[in-house]
């Protein structure tokens, strides 16, 4: 125990040393977790890219009426947003071992173009600082985390596009 | 004290890097629940002595150039309502350090992992059903090719947190997973848009002999491999695990080898998904504990094969919990959208979902096998050889149609029996069988205000255990920022005229981006809530509930 606390703070110092050069002010990327695609294929969350333009990164589930309102809500108005300002839509779900092979064939019967990714133990939902779904974020173009919403009331989508316009209009 | 040295560090850390503007990602999360709960005589609710309960939860999580660090504080002062009986105090309840790179990724100190679909390793926190099983040990994940990942893990589970101290079980964990993507391998396959992946694991318990009435192993190993395969938009995969002999208090100190397999096929197209689960699980209870009874630290997950609902009365009252112990399980999941424009379908298209799942006492063959002989094997049992016994069935369906540009209807039955000799839910005997009805109306005032309302209705056959229930819920939501509801839930059709129990109760909430303030008021029956956009877990209570959370 003595030595991984000297190990924590032995490290953290080093942080710290090795930190100071940098001039930037604290700003949040998307962490580094390794998740599954619909697919088995591993993707790492801190390589989503979408050509500079912005993405939303929503967790769900889908025993979680309020994140499948959402995600339909937005689907009915995906072509268009993306038609408009390229927005990529990643959807993570924290479906556990339990609901897990509901996903697929959710997905495709509701027919979402989103990039799915599954999260079944909670790991990207902790890293993100996730407390309950729905959780909503919007990345801009450079891989910050510019905005985040935790539920979901109808009529929320309008103002996650209107932060995502106004992200695109800034560039 | 060395407990504070590191909190010091991090905390340290946490400021230092505001006054260096230095780089590094500080991300994490703040939840408060509060309760200041009342006398209830009707739901045997007492005020506790503290009159206040509050559970607070803190993750800070640092990250630079593949170096990471974590830390999680926790509250009870005292626990809120219905909370186990694990938390006291507060103090340090997580933490950890790593370091990953493109092929190594290093934890030491706590972690939450799982080996496939986690029927013999999956350390996991849930912390509205207060259940937390990390691991206190390292994890190493190697990548040494693509699509070939091995994962090894060591350590205790968590047992409690009493005094603000986490307890760990006495049992060491250690394990190994390897999978292989074969696609990464062969491009050829996903050229005929076909898939496989493969994995074995195996993990290994040991925990000292501490009975005197029989020799037990120390060491108890369990084993397994999954394949999955996927044809286009056909899929199926199949997890098979072993587990050698572990007597224990759940099993009760036989002898066998347990065993499980759980297989999953699904179809899917525009429009239409199709999935069919079937389970067989035999004395597959794996713990770090021995002697461990209830939630805690076990080492396995076996999921229970049902669909998790979220109307009040349907997932509340009568759910279902996997028997570790032996269970033979299926489940078939239809959904289907009938397309717009058509007759059936009306002008925007209607979603209709189906879901059956049933579960059965598995055929333990007794003659041949003496529980008293040296060899302590107690019977014989094949895959799904199931009896008669009905531990679950559950029919539902629901309808759901958008009829005019403002409205939306819901429409759910629920058909569920529930074996309570095995579930144990309540002190009724026997099956209880149940009719649940849901209707909800959405109506869209504008694009910013939202009113919906539900009615359900329960009604149990034969008025067994309590009877008749009825919920009625009125919620109004402005976009973003606000929402209202009022619940009212009413056992009105219970046996006992005494315990014809209403439960009226209100709700504010108001939310600012990754804030959420959230009051409650009122009597509260136990079970799952999905309120104002969120789904948790709520045990019941009388009086007023603060939940806070939120995120950076």
């Amino acid at each position: 125990m003595k030595v991984l606390t000297l190990l924590f703070v032995s490290i953290f110092f080093s942080l710290l040393v090795t930190s100071q050069e940098d001039d930037g002010l604290l700003e949040k990327t998307v962490p580094s977790v390794s998740l599954k695609d619909v697919n088995g294929e591993t993707v790492n969350t801190s390589e989503l890219s979408n050509d500079g333009k912005p993405i939303i990164i929503s967790f769900w589930a889908t025993w979680c009426a309020p994140c499948k309102k959402e995600l339909n809500a937005i689907n009915d108005l995906y072509i268009d947003w993306q038609d408009e300002t390229g927005v990529k839509l990643v959807a993570v779900s924290v479906d556990d071992e339990r609901t897990k092979n509901r996903v697929v064939p959710y997905v495709d019967s509701k027919s979402w173009e989103y990039e799915i990714l599954m999260d079944p133990n909670g790991d990207f939902k902790r890293a993100m600082g996730v407390n309950n779904v729905p959780h909503t974020f919007i990345i801009d173009g450079e891989g910050n985390i510019v905005y985040s919403h935790n539920n979901y009331a109808p009529g929320d989508e309008y103002e996650l596009y209107d932060k995502i316009l106004e992200l695109v209009g800034e560039e | 004290m060395k407990r504070l040295l590191g909190i010091t560090a991090l905390l340290g850390l946490f400021f230092f890097n505001h006054q260096l503007n230095a780089q590094g990602d500080i991300s994490g999360n703040h939840e408060t629940i509060y309760q200041y709960l009342l006398d209830d005589e009707a739901i045997n609710a007492q005020q506790p002595d503290e009159k206040s309960l509050v559970n607070s939860y803190t993750n800070i999580n640092y990250r630079y150039s593949g170096f990471k660090a974590g830390v999680r504080i926790e509250t009870y002062l005292p626990r809120i309502l219905g909370y186990p009986d694990r938390f006291d105090g507060a103090g340090l309840g997580y933490r950890y350090f790593g370091y990953e790179n493109d092929i190594v990724d290093i934890t030491v100190g706590n972690f939450y992992d799982q080996f496939g679909s986690g029927l013999i390793f999956r350390s996991y926190e849930d912390r509205a059903l207060g259940f937390d099983n990390m691991m206190n040990g390292f994890r190493v994940k190697l990548t040494p090719y693509k699509g070939v990942t091995l994962k090894t893990i060591y350590g205790k589970q968590r047992y409690s947190f009493t005094s603000g101290k986490v307890n760990y079980a006495p049992g060491i964990v250690r394990g190994a997973d390897l999978e292989f993507n074969l696609n990464q391998w062969f491009p050829k396959l996903a050229e005929n848009k076909i898939r496989i992946n493969a994995a074995g694991s195996f993990v290994s318990k040991y925990q000292k002999d501490d009975n005197s009435e029989f020799v037990l192993p120390e060491n108890t190993g369990s084993y397994g491999g999954r394949l999955e395969l996927a044809y286009k938009k056909f899929f199926i995969n199949g997890e098979y695990v072993i587990k050698e002999q572990d007597p224990s208090q759940d099993n009760g100190y036989i002898y066998n080898y347990g065993k499980g397999l759980l297989i999953n096929a699904g179809y899917s197209q525009k429009g239409l998904g199709i999935l069919v689960s079937a389970k067989s699980i035999d004395n597959m209870s794996f713990r770090s504990d021995r002697n461990a009874t209830l939630q805690d630290v076990t080492i396995g997950f076996i999921p229970p094969l049902t669909k998790t609902h979220t109307y009040n009365l349907a997932a509340t009252l009568y759910p279902y919990a996997s028997q570790p112990n032996g269970e033979v399980a299926f489940q078939a999941d239809v959904i289907y959208k009938i397309k717009r424009g058509t007759k059936l379908g009306g002008k925007y298209g209607t979603d209709i979902s189906l879901n059956f799942s049933t579960a059965y006492e598995p055929i333990k063959q007794t003659s041949g096998y003496n529980i008293a002989d040296s060899s302590r094997v107690a019977y014989d049992s094949k895959l799904f050889d199931k009896s008669d016994l009905l531990y679950w069935r559950d029919i539902n369906v629901q309808i759901k149609r958008k009829v005019h540009k403002k409205w939306t209807v819901r429409l759910n039955y629920f058909n569920i029996h529930m074996n309570n000799d095995v579930l144990k839910l309540t002190e009724e005997k026997g099956i209880i069988q149940s009719h649940i009805g849901v209707l909800d109306v959405e109506y869209k005032i504008n694009r910013k205000n939202t009113i919906r309302a539900e009615v359900q209705g329960l009604w149990t056959v034969d008025n067994k255990d309590r009877g008749d229930w009825a919920t009625a819920i009125i919620e109004y939501t402005v976009s973003p920022h606000w929402f209202f509801s009022v619940i009212f839930q009413s056992n009105y059709g219970n046996p006992v005229p005494e315990d014809r129990i209403n439960y009226p109760m209100a709700f504010v909430g108001r939310i600012w981006g990754a804030t959420r303030l959230q009051l409650g008021y009122g009597r509260q029956n136990a079970g799952l809530f999905c309120v104002g956009g969120i789904c948790r877990f709520v045990p019941a209570s009388n009086g007023l509930t603060v939940t806070f959370s939120h995120s950076f």
